[in-house]
């Protein structure tokens, strides 16, 4: 009782002798330090694991065993290939349809933005497993170039990424006023292709660029499709090597971890750089 | 005068102009819609038509009928109990990571590493992630060992498996709180401190203002990140493929395996497999726009 008391004497004192600011310093949240702490165990303990076991090489003996055989392997560097080759597809092709349609959709049709925003989330509903499997029984009348080659992936990789482009893109489109810029190149006589090429787009670098990395970060450890559609992909090598090598599938994973943590500080740069708050979602499947 | 006289005209030649303009706008976004109806709706509509189709072309019940049998079934209660359980406890402690992250007096720096890390966690998925937990929990992992030779207690012997349901769950745990954690931190941000200020001056305990204040005013968010969640897990297939040789029957790993298997491959049954997923995610977003309008109903 006599604490309390103590407590409700002090309270004045402090409001005039520091007004507003002794009472905005708060003490340290030390359960949510707590939580973060145990959160942070649940997520690195795994990775560290991964890491350890990757350079196991027999009993008790650690080395780069398991990177160099990997590193030797034609499979691996076939696989890593294609995967770089079909994000830099998608990426294009993303970023080829979304932006035009993004920047003319906030410019003049205001009215079709509810509907372009539900199609580009939609591929948060319709799973990868169900794109896939649609994708094949739709497209069975199509000639062999475009059924059996990777362009029917990477169309459905475009599908993938809608959500995460056009968030990126909606948030950058936001942050600056493309109706005064569109009109200023106009009235300097800018064309169309050129309003969008060299006005719009080099303002909209920054949500390009994390739409891009992040882009690049899912294709490159995209299963599901890829197996589905029976491609060499690198996750599908990843799952190839595992069932035959266990410390090799650990290196694969360890490097396959690193892409993604790149592609991920690559957003992080940019948006710092720029200054803007970068607009990133997760999702797996 | 003659500059007057030929105003009307020239407002009419110039509304004619902008009217037509307008009337052409739309061109700018078939390319997008033409797309999404290639590769988004028309796989989709495939899948209703692939699923009542024998291998001849004629129309069959035959593989929708198999979506009823035992096996099946139990396929999709698996995929729905395990999206359940991880939607519901990857929203719970991806709340309490994201509510320690936003809490007052927490550095700043924190918050960035924590959305960064769960941004690489929450597409950290597959055989990789598989691969990280049998490392760590497997039967040679590092934490087994340490139960076992340090404390004794041997994890797999007690009945633990990473390839029961229970392991599945601490591996899709992985990627599902990262999740929550990203979509549910700017609704945090949208309590306001003085909420809880003016709740404490009333003489709310912290347990009243959560009862009564912040879950009322988080619930529609909560509501959609859960739905997301259990989408989230309801569809991911490499994961469960990395680690569900059989053992546990998830649709997912189902339709791969009448896919891609050459004994198994039967495309039709995949069809409806997938159809059966569609059908399910569909009655969730019903359930999610139902509840999200009761549970927004008061903010109006």
């Amino acid at each position: 009782m006599s604490e309390a008391a103590a407590r409700i004497e002090e309270a004045p004192a402090a409001v005039t002798a520091g007004g507003g600011r002794a009472r905005r310093v708060r003490r340290f949240p030390w359960w949510g330090a707590l939580w973060l702490v145990l959160g942070a165990a649940y997520f690195l303990l795994p990775l560290l694991a991964t890491l350890q076991f990757s350079l196991r090489v027999g009993r008790d003996a650690y080395g780069l065993d398991a990177y160099r055989k990997i590193l030797a392997d034609p499979f691996f560097r076939d696989s890593l290939w294609l995967s770089f080759k079909l994000s830099v597809y998608t990426i294009v092709v993303a970023l080829l349809l979304l932006v035009p349609t993004a920047y003319w959709v906030h410019l003049k049709l205001p009215r079709l933005q509810p509907a372009v925003e539900f199609l580009t989330v939609l591929p948060f509903v319709v799973p990868p497993i169900v794109l896939v499997v649609g994708l094949l029984r739709g497209f069975r009348w199509t000639p062999t170039w475009f059924y059996g080659g990777y362009l029917l992936l990477v169309a459905g990789y475009v599908v993938l990424s809608f959500p995460y482009v056009y968030r990126s893109l909606d948030a950058g489109l936001r942050a600056i006023d493309i109706h005064t810029l569109t009109e200023a190149a106009q009235s300097l006589g800018a064309s169309w292709p050129q309003v969008l090429f060299r006005v719009i787009v080099p303002n909209l670098k920054a949500s390009l660029l994390s739409a891009a990395f992040l882009t690049f970060a899912i294709v490159m450890g995209e299963f599901t499709m890829a197996v589905i559609m029976l491609f060499n992909t690198f996750a599908v090598y990843i799952a190839y090597v595992m069932e035959t090598q266990a410390t090799g599938a650990a290196a694969l994973s360890v490097i396959s971890f690193a892409i993604t943590w790149l592609s991920m500080l690559g957003i992080l740069v940019v948006g710092r750089r720029v200054g803007g708050r970068q607009v990133q979602i997760g999702g797996v499947r | 005068m003659a500059e007057l006289t030929r105003a009307p005209e020239r407002a009419a030649t110039l509304l004619a102009g902008v009217r037509g303009r307008r009337n052409l706008a739309w061109v700018g976004v078939v390319p997008f819609f033409a797309y999404a109806v290639a590769f988004l709706l028309v796989p989709s509509f495939s899948l209703v038509i692939g699923a009542f189709q024998s291998e001849e072309g004629g129309f069959t019940l035959r593989f929708v009928e198999k979506l009823v049998q035992p096996g099946t079934l139990k396929a999709y209660w698996g995929s729905i109990q395990l999206s359940v359980v991880t939607a519901v406890l990857g929203g719970l402690f991806g709340l309490l990571l994201a509510y320690a992250v936003v809490a007052q007096g927490m550095p700043g720096w924190v918050r960035t590493v924590a959305t960064t890390f769960s941004g690489v966690a929450a597409n950290f998925a597959g055989v990789p992630l598989a691969m990280a937990f049998v490392s760590t929990i497997g039967f040679t992992g590092i934490v087994t060992r340490f139960f076992r030779d340090a404390l004794g207690i041997d994890l797999y012997e007690a009945g633990f498996s990473l390839y029961s349901f229970a392991g599945l769950v601490i591996v899709y745990l992985y990627f599902q709180i990262p999740l929550m954690l990203l979509v549910i931190t700017p609704a945090l941000d949208g309590l306001r401190r003085e909420w809880r200020e003016a709740a404490a001056n009333l003489g709310a305990t912290p347990a009243q203002y959560w009862r009564h204040v912040a879950l009322p005013i988080l619930l529609p968010s909560l509501l959609g990140a859960v739905v997301l969640l259990f989408g989230n897990a309801f569809g991911a297939y490499a994961t469960a493929y990395a680690l569900t040789s059989g053992q546990f029957r998830l649709v997912p790993v189902l339709i791969g395996q009448v896919k891609i298997g050459n004994v198994l491959s039967d495309p039709h049954y995949g069809d409806a497999l997938a159809l059966g997923m569609v059908i399910v995610l569909s009655f969730t977003m019903l359930a999610y726009g139902f509840l999200q309008r009761r549970a927004a109903r008061w903010q109006r």
